[in-house]
C-alpha cells in the first residue's frame, strides 16, 4: 500500500539523527562526568554566555539560582529552580550546545557539564559523579511544578457567555500609558541617519585610499557573512564595544590580548607579552582551530574549516581598521 | 479654490518612461513603502541570532502577510538547506523507517490551506502593563499564509503506524535540521487531523527565514511547534518534554505552578488601524477603523468594536466569510467627530469564546505567563488622530 515513495532509513542514519532524551532516560548513551570536569569544561564552552557560575551574562540565560522565586514579581527560572526533568538539560546541551557550534560535545563532557549545572543549582556535591547509571537518582526541585493546560476547565467556560454590547461599564478611566515607559523602537530614523552618513563617506575621497584599494570587496562581502557565528560575542564597526568577546576593530596587525578593558584568558594575555601578533596568517591559524592554535582560550569557537572562509573572514576585519 | 498641479500640469510620469520588464526578475515592493518592514525590538534578546522581530501588521491590508515582512523567530540563525541536501526521517513506532528526498515529497498528493502562525509569546510584553507603542510590536509575532503541503497522516500512513498500535496514547517528535536542533511532541490526535508538511507559502517557495525547504504548519498552535527545517518525525509513546515544552513555552501561574502543553492559541482580535503608527491624519469625517481577529479553535463569528474603552459596543464588518484557524479582516465604517477614543475590539470564534480582557486574564494568571496573552488591547487616540497605547480601567 501507500504510494512507494521514500527509502527504508538505515540504522546508522536513526542513530545518527535519533538522539533526544527523554525524562526516563531513554535515549541516553553510556557514559559519565563529574563535577570538577564539568567546571573546567564549562568555563571552556560555556561561561562566555552563561557565566563563570551559571549566573548568566548580559540577557543570555541565567542557568543557576532563583529557588523560591516562581511567585515573585520577577520569577527568576533556571535549571534549579523551573526546569522538571533532568533528561531536558542534557538533551539540550547535548544536541543544542555550545551556541555556535553545535553537537561538537562528547557524551562524558555533556554529563559533565549536566553535573556542573546541578553542583551550581545545589543539587548535588562537589564530589558528584553523573552517569547513565543514576541520571533517574536525580531529583529535580520543582519536577511537582507543573500542570496540563488546564484553559478548557478553569477559563473557556468563563470566557464563552454572551458578551455586554450596551452600559457595560458606569466609566472609564486610563490606568498605564506606554509612552511612560519609552521602550519602543524608533521608527527607522537611526537607519536614514546611518545611510546619509554612508552616502558621505561615498561621496568624500577617501583619506586612506590604498589600504580601501587592496581590499577586495568581493571577499569583504563574503566576510560579513562567515563573521554572523561570531557576532552573538564580538562587535565590530563604528561604536563596537567588548562583549563576551573582545572588540575586533583593527585587530589585524595588532598586538595578541591588547584590547583596552578586556578580561583575556591568562593563554591569550601571556602570548600577547611574548610578542605576539595577530598577523593574517596567525589568525587564520587561530580560528581554523581556536583551542588546538592557543591552548586555554575562553573563545568556545569550533573553528572555520574552509580556506575560503578564513580569507574572506580577514579580509572582512581588514575593512575595520583602529580608530 | 486652486487647479491641483498634479492634474494640471503633466507629469514626468505622464510623459516619460517608467521601468522596462526585467527590471525586478523578482520585484521588491516600491520604494515609497520602505518603512513597511519587520522590526525587532532589541532589548528583547541577548542577539539576533537567536530573537524575533515583528509583522508590520499597522500597515497591510486584507489578511495575506508577504513572506518578505512575516516575522521571524530564529533559535540559532536562519541556515541556508538546499533542496539538493535535504532529508526527511520519519522513524519510532512505525512499520518502516523512512527517509524521503524533497522530490519525494513533490509526488505525495498535496492540498493548500491558509493558516495563521503566531508565537506563543506575542504580545507577551503586556502582561504587566502597557509596554510598547505600535500594533507592529505588541501584536506583530503573527502571520498568515496560504501553504502547500502534504498532510502528515500522508507520510505517517507511508511508513505504517500499525507498529503504534493504539494511536490514542502516542505522539510524534518533530525536529528541525538547524544547530538549534528545535524539538517539539505533538499529540497523535493532532498530527493526523489538520498538521502539514508545507514546502511553499503564498505560491512560492518558503523563505529562508520561515524553514526553507520545508516547515511544518501546525494549524492553530503555537508558533513554536511549526518547525522550520524539518527533518525528523518520531512515532513515540510520550512526550520528550524537550527544552521549548518545559524551560520556554510553559504558562507561569500567579501560584508558582506552570501550565504546560498550552498549544493552542485562544481568539484574539487587534484593531491596525488606527493605531499608534498609524495615526488619524484626515481629521474628522468619514473614518475606516479595521483590524484582524483570529482563533486557533476555528473560525471567526463576530468581532464588536468599541470606541469608549469598552462602555458600548458595535459589531464590525467582516471582509469575508472567515476560514478556520486563519486571519481574518474586519472593518466598522464609521464617521469620526474629533473627539478623544479608546478603541477596542472583541473576537468571538465559533466555539462561542468571546476574546476577554487583560483583568480577566490576569484574575487567573497572574503577570508572569509571558505567553498566550489573548487580551484585548485599548488603543488611546486623542483629538489630534495621534494613537497611543493604554490600559483602562
Amino acid at each position: 500500500d501507500g504510494f512507494g515513495l521514500g527509502r527504508e532509513a538505515l540504522p546508522e542514519e536513526v542513530a545518527a539523527w535519533d538522539v533526544a532524551v527523554r525524562p526516563d532516560g531513554t535515549g541516553l548513551p553510556e557514559g559519565s562526568g563529574d563535577v570538577w570536569t564539568g567546571e573546567e569544561v564549562f568555563t571552556d564552552y560555556c561561561a562566555a554566555c552563561h557565566g563563570d557560575f551559571a549566573e548568566g551574562v548580559d540577557n543570555w540565560p541565567q542557568l543557576a539560582g532563583g529557588r523560591n522565586t516562581l511567585t515573585d514579581d520577577r520569577p527568576v527560572k533556571t535549571v534549579g529552580s523551573y526546569w522538571p526533568y533532568l533528561s531536558t538539560v542534557w538533551d539540550y546541551v547535548n544536541r543544542s550546545m555550545p551556541f555556535g557550534a553545535a553537537q561538537t560535545l562528547s557524551a562524558d563532557e555533556v554529563y559533565a557539564i549536566t553535573a556542573y549545572i546541578l553542583y551550581s543549582n545545589d543539587i548535588v556535591g562537589d564530589d558528584f559523579v553523573l552517569s547513565h547509571e543514576n541520571f533517574l537518582d536525580v531529583e529535580m526541585p520543582n519536577a511537582d511544578g507543573f500542570i496540563v493546560d488546564d484553559r478548557p476547565e478553569t477559563e473557556y467556560p468563563l470566557f464563552s457567555t454572551e458578551p455586554c454590547m450596551e452600559n457595560c461599564k458606569e466609566s472609564v478611566e486610563i490606568t498605564m500609558r506606554a509612552s511612560i515607559l519609552d521602550v519602543t523602537p524608533d521608527e527607522g530614523n537611526e537607519d536614514a541617519a546611518q545611510d546619509e552618513a554612508q552616502d558621505e563617506a561615498a561621496a568624500a575621497p577617501a583619506a586612506d585610499e590604498t589600504t580601501t584599494a587592496a581590499l577586495d570587496a568581493a571577499l569583504v562581502a563574503e566576510g560579513e557573512n562567515v563573521f554572523r557565528q561570531c557576532r552573538a560575542c564580538h562587535q565590530v564597526g563604528d561604536g563596537a564595544k567588548n562583549r563576551v568577546g573582545p572588540m575586533l576593530n583593527g585587530i589585524v596587525g595588532a598586538p595578541v590580548g591588547a584590547v583596552d578593558g578586556f578580561n583575556y584568558s591568562k593563554a591569550m594575555a601571556e602570548a600577547g607579552q611574548n610578542g605576539m601578533v595577530w598577523t593574517e596568517d596567525e589568525l587564520k591559524l587561530f580560528l581554523a582551530n581556536p583551542r588546538e592554535h592557543m591552548k586555554g582560550t575562553k573563545m568556545s569557537f569550533a573553528g572555520l574549516r574552509k580556506d575560503d572562509d578564513l580569507a574572506a573572514m580577514v579580509e572582512y576585519l581588514k575593512s575595520f581598521p583602529a580608530e | 479654490a486652486t487647479p491641483d498641479p498634479l492634474i494640471t500640469e503633466v507629469q514626468d510620469w505622464a510623459s516619460g518612461f517608467g521601468a522596462p520588464v526585467d527590471d525586478a526578475p523578482y520585484g521588491l515592493p516600491i520604494r515609497f513603502e520602505s518603512d513597511v518592514v519587520r522590526r525587532n525590538v532589541p532589548w528583547l534578546t541577548a542577539d539576533t541570532i537567536s530573537s524575533i522581530n515583528f509583522t508590520p501588521i499597522h500597515a497591510l491590508d486584507g489578511t495575506i502577510t508577504p513572506q518578505g515582512c512575516a516575522f521571524e523567530r530564529h533559535h540559532s540563525g536562519a541556515i541556508e538547506l538546499k533542496k539538493e541536501d535535504y532529508r526527511l526521517m520519519i522513524n519510532g513506532l512505525v512499520d518502516t523507517p523512512l527517509v524521503f528526498t524533497y522530490e519525494d515529497l513533490e509526488r505525495f498528493p498535496r492540498e493548500n490551506h491558509v493558516y495563521f502562525c503566531e508565537c506563543a509569546a506575542n504580545s507577551g510584553m503586556e502582561w504587566a502593563g502597557a509596554q510598547l507603542n505600535g500594533a507592529q510590536f505588541t501584536h506583530g509575532m503573527i502571520h498568515n499564509m496560504e501553504y502547500s503541503g502534504i498532510p502528515l497522516r500522508t507520510l505517517l500512513e507511508e511508513a505504517g503506524l500499525g507498529a503504534a498500535g493504539d494511536l490514542s496514547d502516542k505522539w510524534v517528535y518533530v525536529e528541525g535540521a538547524d544547530a538549534s536542533s528545535n524539538g517539539r511532541s505533538i499529540p497523535m490526535e493532532k498530527a493526523l487531523d489538520d498538521v502539514l508538511v508545507a514546502f511553499k507559502a503564498n505560491g512560492e517557495a518558503l523563505r529562508m527565514e520561515h524553514g526553507y525547504p520545508v516547515r511544518l504548519v501546525v494549524p492553530g498552535w503555537e508558533g513554536n511547534m511549526w518547525l522550520k527545517w524539518l527533518r525528523r518525525i518520531e512515532v513515540m509513546d510520550g512526550p520528550v518534554e524537550a527544552r521549548e515544552e518545559t524551560s520556554k513555552y510553559t504558562d507561569l501561574l500567579a501560584d508558582g505552578v506552570a501550565r504546560k502543553w498550552t498549544w493552542v492559541m485562544d481568539a484574539k482580535s487587534i484593531i491596525t488601524a488606527p493605531s499608534p503608527q498609524m495615526p488619524i491624519n484626515h481629521g474628522p469625517g468619514a473614518l475606516v477603523i479595521t483590524g484582524l481577529a483570529w482563533s486557533g479553535h476555528g473560525r471567526i463569528t463576530r468581532v464588536d468594536v468599541s470606541k469608549d474603552g469598552g462602555k458600548t459596543w458595535e459589531t464590525a464588518r467582516l471582509a469575508r466569510e472567515s476560514e478556520t484557524k486563519a486571519l481574518t479582516r474586519f472593518y466598522l465604517d464609521t464617521e469620526w467627530d474629533g473627539s478623544e477614543m479608546l478603541l477596542q475590539s472583541r473576537a468571538i470564534d465559533e466555539t462561542g469564546y468571546v476574546q476577554p480582557t487583560k483583568a480577566q486574564l490576569r484574575e487567573i494568571r497572574g503577570l508572569n505567563s509571558i505567553y498566550h496573552n489573548n487580551a484585548i488591547q485599548t488603543w488611546h487616540v486623542d483629538s489630534n488622530g495621534e494613537a497611543e497605547n493604554v490600559e483602562v480601567s
